[in-house]
C-alpha cells in the first residue's frame, strides 16, 4: 500500500470511528449496558483523535502536500455531484485535532456529569454522531458535504438541547434553535445553489480556481439592480454562518440553548459546533476575498456581536448564561478577525477558544454538580475552600478569556485587536473601538463570575453546604488536561500560525487585505509580541482594569453593583430584556407567522386543500373505482371483451395514424 | 463446442426430466429431494450461465438461438429470483400442507421456457419459449385442485392467455407473410427496405404488441393479473410476479428492438398509451383494494407502465434503464410476496391488508423489512426503487417526452398513498393478534437478505446499472 493510500485510510478512520461508537452505543446500548456505551464511544472518539493527529504530523510536520480526493459517490445528475470527499489540507487537520480533542475530553467528562441519567446511552449515541458530523464538516472537500456536516451537527444540536424532553423550557430551546438556524440555513443553501449555479460545480477545488475570473461579473437578483456575484454568494453564505457561529441578529438560540446538559455547552455550543460558521468563512477565503462588501458586513456584524453581547454577559446572574454570552462575544472577535481578512487569527482563536471555553464550562459543570444542580451565582460564593481544582482550572480558563499575558487567550485576542487595528476595510474604525471597548467589558464579567462563585461570602443553603465537595477524577482530569492548552498552547502557536505561513495554501488572502503579513513585518518572536502589547498597546492595561473593578465591586464593596443597577435602571432593564430582542421576536416573527400560519390553515387547507383537493380526490377515486369495478366483473367474456376493443382501438389509432 | 452457450438449457432440461421421475418414485411427503435437487439445477444452470456468458452475441441453431450479454444477465437474474422464490414457496406450502412435487419441476419447465424466450432470435423461437412459459404456469396456478378460486383463475388465465396467444401468432404470421423470414434481424432488415408505409406490418405490430402487453399485464389487457394474483396460491402468485416479468421483457425486447426496430415511431406511439394507461389505472385502482394480492397486482401493472417508459424512449440507454427497472421491480416484488407468505399460518392466508396492522410490535424487523419494500415501490429515494424511476424518467425527457414524464411521475405520487398506507397500518395500528411469526430460518434468512438487498442497492446503483448498459451496448 502506497502512503497515500495509506492516509486515506487513516482519514477515513477518523470520520467512521465516531459513527460506528454512536451506531454501537445507540441502537446497542441496552445491550451492552451503560459502561459499555461509554467504553466504545470514548474508546472510538479516542481513534479518531489519535488518528488525526497522524494525519496533522503528515501534513503539517511532515510538509507533505494536501489531500483531495473523492471516496465515495453516490449520484451525479449534470452539474450536481454527491458525493463523499475529504480535502485535507492544514487547515482541516488543525480542525480535526481539535475537534476530536475537544470532543474526547467531553466524552470522559460525560461520565461523571451524566451518571444518574436514565438517558446515559443515548447521550452518548448522540455526542458521537455530532463528533462524526462535525468531522464530515471540517474534512469535506465539496459544498454538499459541508452542508450534510452543517445539518448533521444542526440536527444534533436540536436533539441535545432538547435531550430532557420533559421539561417545557428545553423543548422550548431547542426549537428555537431549530427555527433561528433554518433562516441562516436559508441563506447558506441559497448561496451554495448561487455557486452551483454559476461555477457549474459544488467542489471546492474547481469553484475556488474559478473564483478569480467571476470576480467582476454582475446579477440582476431584483430586475434593475446591478450586484456583484461574489458579494451576493458571500453575503448568503454568511447569513449561514451567522445562524451557525451566532452573529447578530441571529444569535437569540445560543443563550437558551444552556438548557441543554452542560456537557453540550461545552462541546457545541462553545468549542466546536457554533465554530463552524468561522471555520466556513475560512475555507471560502478564495471566495470572500473578492468581495470587500461582505467582508465589511462580517466585520461590522462581528463587532456588534462582540460588544453588545459582551454587555448583556454583565448582568446574568446563572453561571452558565454568563459564559454562554461571553462565547458570543468571543465568537463575534472571530467574525470580526474574518472581515479584516485575518483568517489565521480567526482560526487562531477559534483553536484556543475551544480549549478554554471547554474548560470554563466544563468549571461550571464541576460547580453545578457540587451544588446539586444549582446553577444561580448569587447562591455560590467561597467555593475556593472546597474545590481546588475546580478553583484553579477556572482561574486559568478566565485569565485566558480575558487575555491575561501568556496565556492562550492573550496571543490570539491580542493579534485580533492588531489585525482590525491595521485593516483598512469600512467599518474598520467602528469594529476596532467595538473590539477593544469589549476587553474591559470581558475582564469585568469574567471575574464577576470568578469572584461571586469562588470567592467572598458562602451564600448557599446549609443542606449544600455540608455537602460540598471537589467533584471525581473523571470530571477533574479533564479540566487539567484542557487547561494545559489554555494556559501554554498561545506561546507556541502564535508565531507559525499566524506570521510563519502555518496554513500555506489553505488560506488565501489577497494581497491588498494582508494585514497579518503587515503585522508580521514587526514580528519578533513570542517575547517580543508579549512585550510590545505592555508598551504599545492600552488592550493589557484595559483588562487588568477590568479585572480591578470586578474586584471593588463584588469582592471590596459588594453593595455597589445594586446602586449601580439602580442608578442607571434604564440601561440596566435594557441589558436584562437582552436588548428586547427576545420579546420581539417572539411577537413579530412567532407571533406573525402563526398569524400566518392561522390564516393559511383556515382558507389554504381546509377550504381549499382538504375541502377541494383531498376530498374531492377521494371522491373522484372512489367514482373512478366504481365505473372500473363494473368492468373488473370477474366475468371472462368481459375480459376478453376488453382485450378486443383494446386491440380493435390501437388498429384503428394506428393503421389509420390518429395518433 | 458449439454447444456451449446452450448447456443452461440443457442442463436444465435434463435436470427437470430426472426430477419428474425422481419425484415420482419418492415416498417422502416432505418432497425435500424434490426440493434441493430444483434447487441445485437451478444453481447449476446459474453457474452454467456465468460460466458461457458471452462477450458477443452468438448465434446458434440455424438462426433461432442467440447468446448475447443480454441474455446472459436476464438468465442469471431469472435463476437467482427463481431460487428465491423456490426457498418462499418451499416454506409456503409446507406451511399450509400442499406440497406436492409438481410445483418444482413445473417451475424448472417454466424457467427454461423463459430462457428460451430471453435467447430467442426468432419468431418461433419467441413463440415456442412463451407457450412452454405460459402452460407450466396455468398448471401452477392450478395446482390447488380444491380451491374454487384457483381452478377459477386458471381458466380464466388460459382461455385469456390462448387468446393473446392467438392475436400474437396471427401478428407474426402477417409479419412472415411480409418480410418472408422468422428470423428476427432478417426480419428488420426487410422492414428496412420497405418504401413507404405497409398497413400490413402495422396490422402484424399492434397483434404483436397485444401479445406483449397481455404478458406484462399492460392495460388494457391487464384483466386476468388481479384475479390470477389473487386466486392462485401465494407462492405461485410470487413466481408469476416475478421471473416471468423478466422474460416478458426480454420478449419485447427481441421482438420490438431486433426485429422491428425501423417501426420504431409506430411502436412508440402504441407503448405510450400502454404505459400511461398501465400508470394511470394501476395506480388509481390499487388505492381501492383491500386485499394486499390484488393491491400488489395493481401495483405491477403500474410498474409495467413505468417499465414501458424506457423501452418507449427507443434508446440503448432506455432500454437499459427498462432492463434496470425489471430486475429491480423483480426483486422488491418477491419481497413484498414473500412477507405475505411470512405471515401466513395454516389454513390461513394473509391476503387482506389488515393483516399487516401492528406488525412492527409483532416482529420489528420484519416491519422494517416491508417498510423498505414499500418505501422503495414508491420510489423514495435512496432505495434502489427509486433509483429505477430516475432512469427510465430521465430517458424519456432525453427522448423528448417532457409531458410523459411529468405524468409518470404525478402517477408515482398518487401510488405513494397506497404503500405508505402499508407503513402506517404495521406502524401505527394496534395488533388485531400478538402470534409470533411462524417461519423457518432459511425463509427469514432470505427475507432479511432481499430487504437488506433492495437497501444496499440503493447505495451503489452505479454497479447494476452499469451491468444493465454493458448488456444493452449492441
Amino acid at each position: 500500500m502506497n502512503p497515500a493510500e495509506h492516509m486515506e485510510s487513516v482519514y477515513l478512520g477518523v470520520v467512521l470511528a465516531p459513527l460506528a461508537g454512536s451506531i454501537v452505543a445507540g441502537l446497542f446500548g441496552r445491550v451492552i449496558g451503560r459502561a459499555g456505551a461509554h467504553w466504545v464511544t470514548i474508546l472510538a472518539v479516542g481513534i479518531s483523535t489519535v488518528l488525526s493527529l497522524i494525519a496533522w504530523k503528515h501534513i503539517v510536520w511532515d510538509g507533505n502536500d494536501p489531500y483531495n480526493g473523492t471516496v465515495y459517490t453516490w449520484l451525479a445528475a449534470g452539474d450536481l455531484n454527491l458525493q463523499v470527499g475529504f480535502l485535507i489540507d492544514r487547515l482541516s487537520v488543525t480542525m480535526m485535532v481539535t475537534v476530536s480533542f475537544v470532543s474526547w475530553m467531553i466524552h470522559i467528562y460525560t461520565i461523571g456529569y451524566m451518571h444518574d441519567d436514565p438517558g446515559y446511552q443515548r447521550f452518548f449515541s448522540y455526542i458521537s454522531l455530532f463528533t462524526f458530523a462535525m468531522l464530515m464538516l471540517v474534512m469535506a472537500n465539496n459544498f454538499v458535504q459541508l452542508f450534510f456536516g452543517w445539518e448533521g451537527v444542526g440536527l444534533l444540536s436540536y436533539l441535545l438541547i432538547g435531550f430532557w424532553f420533559k421539561r417545557e423550557s428545553a423543548i422550548f430551546a431547542s426549537l428555537k434553535a431549530f427555527l433561528v438556524n433554518r433562516v441562516g440555513d436559508f441563506g447558506f443553501v441559497i448561496g451554495i445553489a448561487a455557486v452551483l449555479m454559476y461555477f457549474h460545480s459544488l467542489d471546492y477545488d474547481t469553484v475556488f480556481g474559478l473564483a478569480p475570473t467571476m470576480a467582476d461579473v454582475k446579477i440582476q437578483v431584483l430586475a434593475g439592480t446591478d450586484w456583484s456575484l461574489m458579494s451576493f454568494i458571500c453575503i448568503c453564505l454568511f447569513i449561514g454562518a451567522m445562524g451557525k457561529s451566532a452573529q447578530f441578529p441571529l444569535h437569540v438560540w445560543l443563550p437558551d440553548s444552556m438548557e441543554g446538559p452542560t456537557p453540550i455547552s461545552a462541546l457545541i455550543h462553545a468549542a466546536t459546533m457554533v465554530t463552524a460558521g468561522i471555520f466556513m468563512v475560512a475555507r471560502m477565503s478564495p471566495l470572500f476575498e473578492l468581495s470587500d462588501t461582505a467582508l465589511s458586513m462580517i466585520l461590522v456584524i462581528g463587532a456588534i456581536t462582540a460588544f453588545f453581547m459582551g454587555l448583556i454577559g454583565l448582568v446574568q446572574n446563572d453561571i452558565k448564561r454568563v459564559v454562554a454570552y461571553s462565547t458570543l462575544s468571543q465568537l463575534g472577535y472571530m467574525a470580526v478577525a474574518l472581515g479584516a481578512s485575518a483568517y489565521a487569527a480567526a482560526i487562531f482563536h477559534l483553536v484556543t477558544h475551544a480549549f478554554f471555553k471547554a474548560l470554563l464550562f466544563l468549571a461550571a459543570g464541576s460547580v453545578i454538580i457540587a451544588l446539586h444542580h444549582e446553577q444561580d451565582m448569587r447562591k455560590m460564593g467561597g467555593l475556593y475552600r472546597y474545590m481546588p481544582i475546580t478553583w484553579a482550572t477556572a482561574l486559568v480558563g478566565s485569565l485566558a478569556l480575558i487575555g491575561f499575558p501568556g496565556t492562550a487567550g492573550f496571543y490570539s485576542k491580542d493579534a485580533i485587536i492588531e489585525a482590525v487595528h491595521t485593516s483598512h476595510l469600512w467599518g474598520s474604525g467602528f469594529a476596532y473601538a467595538a473590539v477593544l471597548s469589549c476587553v474591559v467589558i470581558t475582564a469585568l464579567y469574567t471575574f464577576r463570575l470568578f469572584f461571586l462563585t469562588f470567592h467572598g461570602k458562602e451564600r448557599m443553603d446549609r443542606h449544600t453546604w455540608e455537602h460540598l465537595q471537589e467533584s471525581p477524577a473523571v470530571v477533574t482530569v479533564p479540566l487539567t488536561v484542557l487547561a494545559i492548552p489554555s494556559l501554554i498552547a498561545g506561546m507556541f502557536l502564535v508565531g507559525p500560525m499566524l506570521f510563519e505561513g502555518y496554513f500555506r495554501e489553505a488560506i488565501y488572502v489577497a494581497p491588498a487585505h494582508d494585514v497579518l503579513g503587515e503585522m508580521g513585518a514587526h514580528y519578533h518572536g513570542v517575547f517580543g509580541f508579549t512585550l510590545h502589547a505592555f508598551q504599545s498597546a492600552p488592550v493589557v492595561y484595559l483588562a487588568f482594569a477590568g479585572v480591578a473593578l470586578a474586584w471593588l465591586m463584588y469582592i471590596k464593596y459588594p453593595q455597589v453593583p445594586g446602586q449601580v443597577a439602580e442608578r442607571f435602571s434604564l440601561l440596566y432593564r435594557i441589558l436584562l430584556n437582552k436588548y428586547g430582542m427576545d420579546d420581539f421576536n417572539q411577537a413579530v416573527f412567532a407571533g406573525g407567522t402563526r398569524r400566518i400560519g392561522q390564516a393559511f390553515w383556515q382558507l389554504g387547507d381546509v377550504r381549499v386543500i382538504d375541502g377541494v383537493l383531498v376530498d374531492g380526490t377521494a371522491a373522484a377515486v372512489r367514482w373512478f373505482s366504481g365505473v372500473v369495478r363494473t368492468v373488473q366483473s370477474g366475468y371472462l367474456y368481459d375480459y376478453a371483451f376488453a382485450m378486443i376493443i383494446g386491440l380493435l382501438l390501437m388498429l384503428a389509432l394506428f393503421v389509420h395514424q390518429l395518433f | 463446442m458449439i454447444w456451449a452457450p446452450l448447456a443452461p438449457e440443457i442442463a436444465l432440461l435434463s435436470a427437470a426430466c430426472l426430477l419428474l421421475i425422481i419425484d415420482t418414485l419418492s415416498r417422502d411427503e416432505k418432497r425435500r429431494l424434490t426440493y434441493w435437487l430444483g434447487l441445485a439445477a437451478l444453481i447449476l444452470s446459474a453457474v452454467l450461465v456465468l460460466a458461457f456468458s458471452p462477450l458477443e452475441p452468438v448465434v446458434l441453431l440455424h438462426g433461432h438461438y442467440v447468446s448475447d450479454p443480454m441474455s446472459a444477465v436476464l438468465k442469471e437474474a431469472i435463476c437467482v429470483i427463481t431460487i428465491a422464490v423456490f426457498f418462499y414457496a418451499y416454506d409456503y406450502f409446507e406451511e399450509h400442507g400442499l406440497l406436492q412435487g409438481e410445483f418444482f419441476v413445473l417451475s424448472l419447465f417454466a424457467v427454461l421456457g423463459m430462457m428460451v424466450m430471453v435467447s430467442a432470435h426468432s419468431l418461433l423461437t419467441v413463440y415456442l419459449g412463451l407457450e412452454l412459459l405460459s402452460l407450466s404456469l396455468y398448471a401452477l396456478v392450478a395446482m390447488h385442485r380444491d380451491s374454487p378460486t384457483a381452478s377459477e383463475a386458471a381458466i380464466k388465465y388460459f382461455v385469456l392467455g390462448a387468446l393473446a396467444s392467438g392475436m400474437l401468432l396471427y401478428g407474426m404470421s402477417m409479419l412472415y407473410g411480409v418480410t418472408g423470414t422468422l428470423e428476427l434481424p432478417a426480419v428488420s432488415a426487410v422492414i428496412a427496405q420497405e418504401a413507404g408505409r405497409n398497413l400490413i406490418l402495422v396490422f402484424g405490430l399492434v397483434f404483436v404488441i397485444v401479445g406483449i402487453a397481455f404478458k406484462l399485464g399492460a392495460v388494457p389487457f391487464h384483466m386476468w393479473v388481479p384475479d390470477v394474483y389473487e386466486g392462485s396460491p401465494t407462492a405461485v402468485t410470487l413466481f408469476i410476479s416475478s421471473a416471468p416479468k423478466i422474460a416478458a421483457f426480454a420478449m419485447a425486447i427481441r421482438l420490438l428492438v431486433d426485429g422491428m426496430a425501423p417501426l420504431v415511431s409506430d411502436w412508440q406511439g402504441m407503448l405510450i398509451i400502454l404505459s400511461l394507461l398501465s400508470m394511470a389505472a394501476g395506480n388509481v385502482i390499487a388505492i381501492s383494494q383491500t386485499n394486499i394480492k390484488r393491491m400488489l397486482a395493481y401495483s405491477t401493472i403500474a410498474h409495467v407502465g413505468f417499465l414501458l417508459l424506457g423501452i418507449l424512449s427507443g434508446t440503448r440507454t432506455g432500454y437499459a434503464g427498462s432492463m434496470f427497472y425489471v430486475l429491480v421491480y423483480a426483486l422488491m416484488s418477491i419481497g413484498a410476496f414473500g412477507m405475505v407468505i411470512l405471515l401466513g399460518r395454516h389454513r390461513f392466508e394473509a391476503d387482506r391488508l389488515d393483516d399487516f396492522q401492528g406488525l412492527s410490535r409483532r416482529s420489528p424487523w420484519f416491519a422494517f423489512i416491508m417498510l423498505i419494500l414499500m418505501f422503495s415501490m414508491a420510489g423514495a429515494p435512496p432505495l434502489i426503487g427509486f433509483w429505477a424511476k430516475w432512469f427510465v424518467i430521465k430517458e424519456v425527457i432525453a427522448a423528448g417526452y417532457v409531458w410523459l414524464a411529468v405524468l409518470a411521475v404525478t402517477f408515482s405520487v398518487i401510488g405513494a398513498y397506497y404503500y405508505l398506507r402499508i407503513v402506517k397500518l404495521m406502524y401505527f395500528d394496534e395488533p388485531t393478534h400478538l402470534t409470533a411469526l411462524k417461519a423457518s430460518q432459511e425463509m427469514r434468512f432470505i427475507l432479511s437478505l432481499n430487504g437488506l438487498a433492495v437497501l444496499l442497492l440503493g447505495f451503489m446503483p452505479g454497479l447494476l446499472m452499469a451491468v444493465c448498459v454493458q448488456a444493452m451496448r449492441m
